[in-house]
Formats: C-alpha cells, structure tokens, sequence
C-alpha cells in the first residue's frame, strides 16, 4: 500500500513535470542570481553561500506544499484515502516521500553544482550536499502537517508558511552550520547528526500529526 | 448488520436532521431520499465514518464504528459523488489505484475485465481528463466489480450515466444484495432493484 502510493505521486509527478520543475527552477534562479548581484567578491560569496543555499531549498519545498494534499482534496481521492483499511499516518508517509523524491531529491542533487558559482570548496560542497540530503525530508514531513492543516481554507497558502516556517528554522539553522563550520575548519559532525535526529522525530511524528490533522479538516 | 440510533447532524446552527434511526439486514437496500440539501451527504459521510454525528452512533455488527476503525474500512466501500479519477491517470491506471487504497489488489488483467463490463473498452488507456462525466463516473463503478467488501454506500451512483449504464448498476446491485451484501444510496432516478429488504429512508 505504501508503495502504491508512492509510486502513484511519483506517476502522476511525471505527467505533471511543470510542477515539479517550478519547484526546481525556482531553486536555481533564486541561487543563481546573488552571485551575479552582489558581485565577484570570493570572500564574501564563500561566506554567504550556506545561507543562501538553505534559504532557497526551504522557500521552493515550501512553495511546492500546497500541492500535497490539494489535488487528492478536490477530486475525492482523499476521502477514499481516510476509508482505507491502511493506516492513513502509513499513507502520509508515502505521500511525504513521494514529495520528497519529486521536490527535494532534484534541489540535493543541484546544490554542489550551484555552489560552484560560490568558490565552495569541494568538501564544503559535500558537506553542503549531505546536510541538504538529511534536510530536505524533515521539510517535506513537517510541511505535510502544514498541508493538513491548511486544508481547504481560503488563504491557506499564507497560512502554510506561517505554520511550518518556525519549525523549519532549527533545520535551516543546523543545515547551513554544518556548511559553516567545516569552512570555519571545525567539527561539523554535531550539526549533521542533530539535522538526522530532526530527520528520526519527525519520520515518526509527523505523518502521525499529519493524518490527525487531515481528519479533523476533512470533517 | 448496520444499524443507526438516533443520528443527529447540525451544520452551523442549522440543524439537518435528528432522531434518525434505522437496522438494515444482510442483503438489505437502504434508500435515502429528501430534497437538495436535506443532509443526504452529510448522512453519507457519518454512516463511513468521515465525520461524526451531533448525537447518535452507527453500529456495525454490534460494534460502533468509532471503535472498530479499519476493521470497518475492510467490509466498505463508499463512493461519493466526487468520484476520485485523476485527471492525468488513464482508467486503467486509476481503477487499479484506487482498488489498491481500498484493500482488494488487482492485477492489469482483472482491471481490464471490469472496464470492459462497465461498457470503457478500448478506453482503457485513454487519460481520465479526456472522458466525459458519464464515463469517469463508468470508472469509478468499475470499482463495485472488483471490490469485495460487504457493504456499499454510494451518493448518487447513477449521476451523469445513460440509460444502458443505469441497469448495468441495477444488475449489479441486485447481484451484490443476492450475495448477502448490504447498500446504502442516494438517488433522484427511480431506481428498479429487488431486495430481500428495502429500507426507505426519508429526510425531511
């Protein structure tokens, strides 16, 4: 059953590529184009680089949520979805997943490239890599809860955002610390395994809080 | 055996119906009837559980549903009048998928037969967004065929079909209720199907 689900986003991601590459496109533009206005200072680029990268990963998964449940909303397959014998945490789960594969996998594997245009190093560029990579599915997971929440409210676009961001800033802060610290020369092993423990709570949290919430907004 | 005590349902203030209450037997026909807006849905939806009732419980082989959770699921299927077709899926994609999230796994083959007995053959591959009302509407009952679940609640099932399509859904209807399975629906459509009980159900 999981796996139906999953593999039914991704099919249905696939017929909607546009979507996706928004998310994507969205991603490349907004790094791309602070190099290119703030100017070839290697310094300064080298040291806003973590920053700018996390930012952009958080906006486009964010900007990508209101999708997540919306479209099962408003053609019923959501209510068959709550009358499953499977649990339904077990099927938010792989709809988060299946919205990280289609949303957040494409933005980890661009960040190394993109951080070129920042001078990274090439260790920080793996380090980059890998905090994105043990980031991006806390913000899908927790964005789900979001998504529910929101469900089929006016507006709820705004209010999304001002649900999940407070509880995407510990990511965002220990994503791009870890990118921080190995430029800085010190350990970054605690950001990474503190962004893996937010990883762990929220697989098991999340989908949980999700299909709560999605029941209460389906009433 | 289903069985409703005393259901009450406000929306609002307005309250849609109370103190309804009904028993229906193995291989029994429910009929709901009222006017638009009279709480048919809304009656629907609290006997699958998806929202609860102001007052009143709905109780499944002696057990509220409340506490059976997907227990129930297991012996339900419930078709609503949004009929859960993707628009980028083909039928044949969308019937195996939402048999799948309903419990009964199909294969291609099984898809296929049940297509083609709801009248879509050679439409199979066709993407959903294409398809009339009438024929999404045809692939959303494909799923009765294959599901094997004992009780049936469906909101309007025979919106939007024509003619040959409404006593295809008779047919099977009457076939599911020989079997010793139970229906509950909506409709504005006279409807022509035998039962070992019909229960008419009237809100106000």
């Amino acid at each position: 059953m999981f796996l139906w689900i999953v593999q039914r986003d991704l099919l249905l991601a696939v017929r909607r590529r546009s979507d996706v590459l928004t998310t994507l496109f969205f991603f490349i533009i907004v790094v791309s184009l602070f190099p290119l206005s703030v100017g070839p200072e290697m310094n300064m680029l080298r040291m806003m680089a973590p920053g700018i990268v996390w930012v952009a990963a958080l906006l486009a998964s964010m900007l990508s949520l209101g999708r997540l449940f919306a479209n099962d909303y408003l053609d019923g397959t959501l209510e068959q979805m709550l009358l499953s014998p499977q649990s339904l945490s077990v099927l938010v789960l792989g709809k988060a997943l299946a919205h990280w594969l289609a949303t957040g996998v494409p933005l980890v594997m661009m960040a190394p490239v993109l951080g070129i245009q920042y001078d990274l190093p090439t260790d920080a560029l793996f380090v980059l890599t890998l905090s994105l990579l043990l980031g991006t599915p806390v913000l899908s997971l927790i964005g789900a809860i979001g998504a529910a929440l929101t469900l089929g409210l006016r507006g709820g676009g705004v209010l999304v955002s001002l649900l999940v961001l407070p509880l995407y800033i510990p990511v965002l802060i220990f994503g791009a610390g870890a990118v921080e610290a190995i430029m800085a020369g010190i350990d970054y092993d605690a950001h990474l395994s503190l962004l893996g423990a937010f990883l762990l709570v929220s697989v098991v949290f999340a989908p949980w809080a999700a299909a709560a919430s999605l029941r209460v907004s389906m009433e | 055996m289903l069985q409703g005590t005393n259901l009450a349902c406000v929306r609002g203030d307005r309250k849609l119906f109370e103190s309804i209450s009904f028993t229906l037997e193995a291989g029994g026909l429910m009929l709901v009837n009222g006017p638009n807006g009279s709480g048919k849905t809304s009656l629907l939806r609290i006997l699958c559980g998806l929202s609860s009732p102001a007052m009143g419980k709905i109780i499944w082989n002696g057990i509220a549903i409340g506490s059976l959770g997907s227990e129930y699921y297991l012996d339900l299927t419930y078709i609503g009048h949004l009929s859960g077709t993707k628009d980028d899926l083909t039928a044949l994609e969308n019937l195996r998928i939402s048999s799948a999230l309903c419990g009964t796994k199909i294969t291609d083959m099984q898809a296929r037969d049940a297509l083609e007995n709801m009248g879509m053959g050679g439409r199979e591959f066709l993407p959903a967004k294409i398809l009339s009302q009438g024929q999404r509407r045809r692939v959303a009952l494909a799923r009765l065929l294959v599901c094997r679940t004992k009780l049936w609640v469906l909101d309007e099932p025979l919106a939007a079909l024509d003619v040959s399509a409404v006593k295809l859904i008779q047919k099977l209807l009457e076939q599911h209720l020989k079997l010793g399975g139970m229906i509950v629906m909506t409709t504005h459509q006279k409807i022509d199907v035998t039962a070992a009980s019909t229960v008419q159900l009237q809100l106000a």
